[in-house]
Parts: C-alpha cells; sequence; structure tokens
C-alpha cells in the first residue's frame, strides 16, 4: 500500500506535547465537559479549544458526543495507558538506577569528605600502570 | 526529591531525561565516572555490573555487562568523545543484542544551591530506531513479563 500509517503513538505524544491539551485532559478525568466548560479556565478562544479537542480526538484521546445543541468530551483512557506502557521500561531503568544513585550519594556524603579522593579534574591520571 | 522527566517527542529520534541529586555536581559526576561506584547504581538491582573497559578520555572506549540472576548477560560499549567533565559527558551508546544500533547521549550536571540536575539527552539514528530501542525496555528484558518470569526463575532456583 503506498499510503503511510502514521504510528498512533505519534499522535498521542504529539497531543500530549501541549499543555493546554494536558489540561483539557485532567479536566475531563473528573467527567464529560461541554466546549464552553472547557475553555472557561483558560484564556483562549472557543474556536481554539475546539482545535484542541480535534486532536485529541484524533489521537483517541477523547470521544464527542451530542446532548441536545452541546458537544461533550470524554477522556479515554487506553492510549494514555499504551503511551505510558511504551515507555515504561525505559522509565523504569532510569528511575531504579537514580534512586540507587540517590542512596549512593547519601552514603558518600554522610562517609564526609575525610577520605578527599582524586578529584575529577585529572582523569587522565586514571589509568593503570 | 523531583521526580524524573522523560520527554519523547513524536517525530524526533531524541529522548530527554531530566533528574535533580541531592548532591554536589563535582559528586553526581563521580558516581558517573568512576567505575566503582557506577557499577553500585546503573542499571536495576537486581542486575549484577561488571565493567570490562572504562577509559574515560577523548577517544576513550568502556564497555560493561549487566548480569542477571539467571546469568544472562547484556554487553554495551562505546566511545567517549571530548574529555568529560561535569560539563558534560558524550558517549556513543550500543547495545551488543543489537549491533550498529548506535545512539549518542549528551550528560550535563548544573549544580543549584547545593543540588545536581542531570541532564541526559539520547540521540538515536532514526525514530523508529528510538522506538525499538524503547519497547525493548532498554534492551535488557525489563519489561514486566521478563522481570515476572525472573522473578519466578529465581525463586525456583531457589538458594543455591
Amino acid at each position: 500500500m503506498a499510503t503511510t500509517v502514521a504510528d498512533p503513538l505519534d499522535a498521542v505524544f504529539g497531543a500530549l506535547a501541549d499543555p493546554t491539551r494536558r489540561a483539557i485532559l485532567s479536566r475531563l478525568a473528573q467527567g464529560e465537559a461541554t466546549v464552553t466548560e472547557l475553555a472557561a479556565p483558560f484564556s483562549v478562544s472557543q474556536p481554539a479549544i475546539s482545535r484542541h479537542l480535534k486532536v485529541l480526538e484524533h489521537a483517541g484521546l477523547i470521544s464527542r458526543t451530542r446532548r441536545a445543541t452541546a458537544r461533550l468530551s470524554h477522556l479515554r483512557a487506553e492510549p494514555l495507558r499504551e503511551a505510558t506502557v511504551w515507555l515504561a521500561g525505559y522509565r523504569k531503568f532510569w528511575e531504579e538506577s537514580y534512586e540507587r544513585l540517590d542512596e549512593l550519594l547519601e552514603t558518600l556524603q554522610s562517609q564526609g569528605q575525610e577520605t578527599d579522593r582524586s578529584r575529577p579534574s585529572d582523569p587522565a591520571g586514571r589509568s593503570t600502570t | 526529591m523531583t521526580e524524573m522527566q522523560i520527554t519523547a517527542e513524536p517525530g524526533v529520534p531524541q529522548i530527554l531525561t531530566s533528574r535533580e541529586f541531592a548532591a554536589p555536581r563535582d559528586l553526581v559526576f563521580r558516581a558517573f565516572t568512576e567505575p566503582d561506584l557506577l557499577v553500585q547504581w546503573l542499571g536495576p538491582r537486581r542486575y549484577k555490573m561488571t565493567i570490562d573497559r572504562w577509559d574515560l578520555r577523548d577517544g576513550g572506549t568502556y564497555r560493561y555487562v549487566h548480569a542477571d540472576e539467571a546469568g544472562n548477560e547484556f554487553g554495551f560499549h562505546g566511545v567517549f568523545h571530548g574529555d568529560p567533565s561535569p560539563d558534560g559527558i558524550v558517549q556513543t551508546f550500543e547495545f551488543e543484542g543489537a549491533p550498529g544500533h548506535v545512539s549518542m547521549d549528551t550528560a550535563t550536571f548544573e549544580e543549584r544551591d547545593g543540588k545536581t540536575i542531570v541532564r541526559i539527552n539520547s540521540v538515536f539514528q532514526s525514530v523508529q530506531a528510538r522506538d525499538a530501542m524503547v519497547d525493548a525496555g532498554m534492551a535488557s528484558g525489563m519489561s514486566e513479563g521478563y522481570e515476572r518470569l525472573d522473578d519466578l526463575l529465581a525463586r525456583l532456583v531457589a538458594n543455591g
């Protein structure tokens, strides 16, 4: 096929890259809302909020339904979960490493400066003889 | 303690992480560059890290291995570019399970009020390479499934 299907995660991360869209998702995590309700906390126009909602909808992060004349937006959690899983292994590797580094740094600092070791300014001097 | 931030923008073959440590930057730099300190923290606890080569200078090479309880070994190697200093460490990074897929990592250490912010910028050859690397869970069997399997195996092998 000639068409290129973009990675759905690209759409998710693109949608999440914007702070207004993340704020909209946080609001929707508390329940469905109309465009007017979603626009209220922001200093942007309703059409701008509508554009953000389109991006979120395209990424599959929200679904929209109609109630009378209002369009309601709902949060859809599944793509968010996938995005989290995508980075989970990488994140876990570094978070656990850095927790260990916290402990090591604490130990090194509590041991005090009495064992003042070679300064990092002589990296070449570290080679073995 | 601030939580680690990870940024992986769509369409950009890059991953940025940043994390604050409650220690001055010279000490944090030492923990990143002295082999006897590095093996004490890099990687998950259940892996034992050994360093084969660690030539910390411009053009110097390094190689280290993470070994799990089951005896599986994951080797990594690369080259330092420019003399590593607290201002920055630039190195290439390659997982030996996927030869030819190389990332270039730049680590910087910024001290603020006695604390140090470590930022690592990893640049991959392509978005696909980045995603494959991340999908492989750091290529070291980091996914939960493997972890549970390893735990199970470790329990079965027991206190040998």
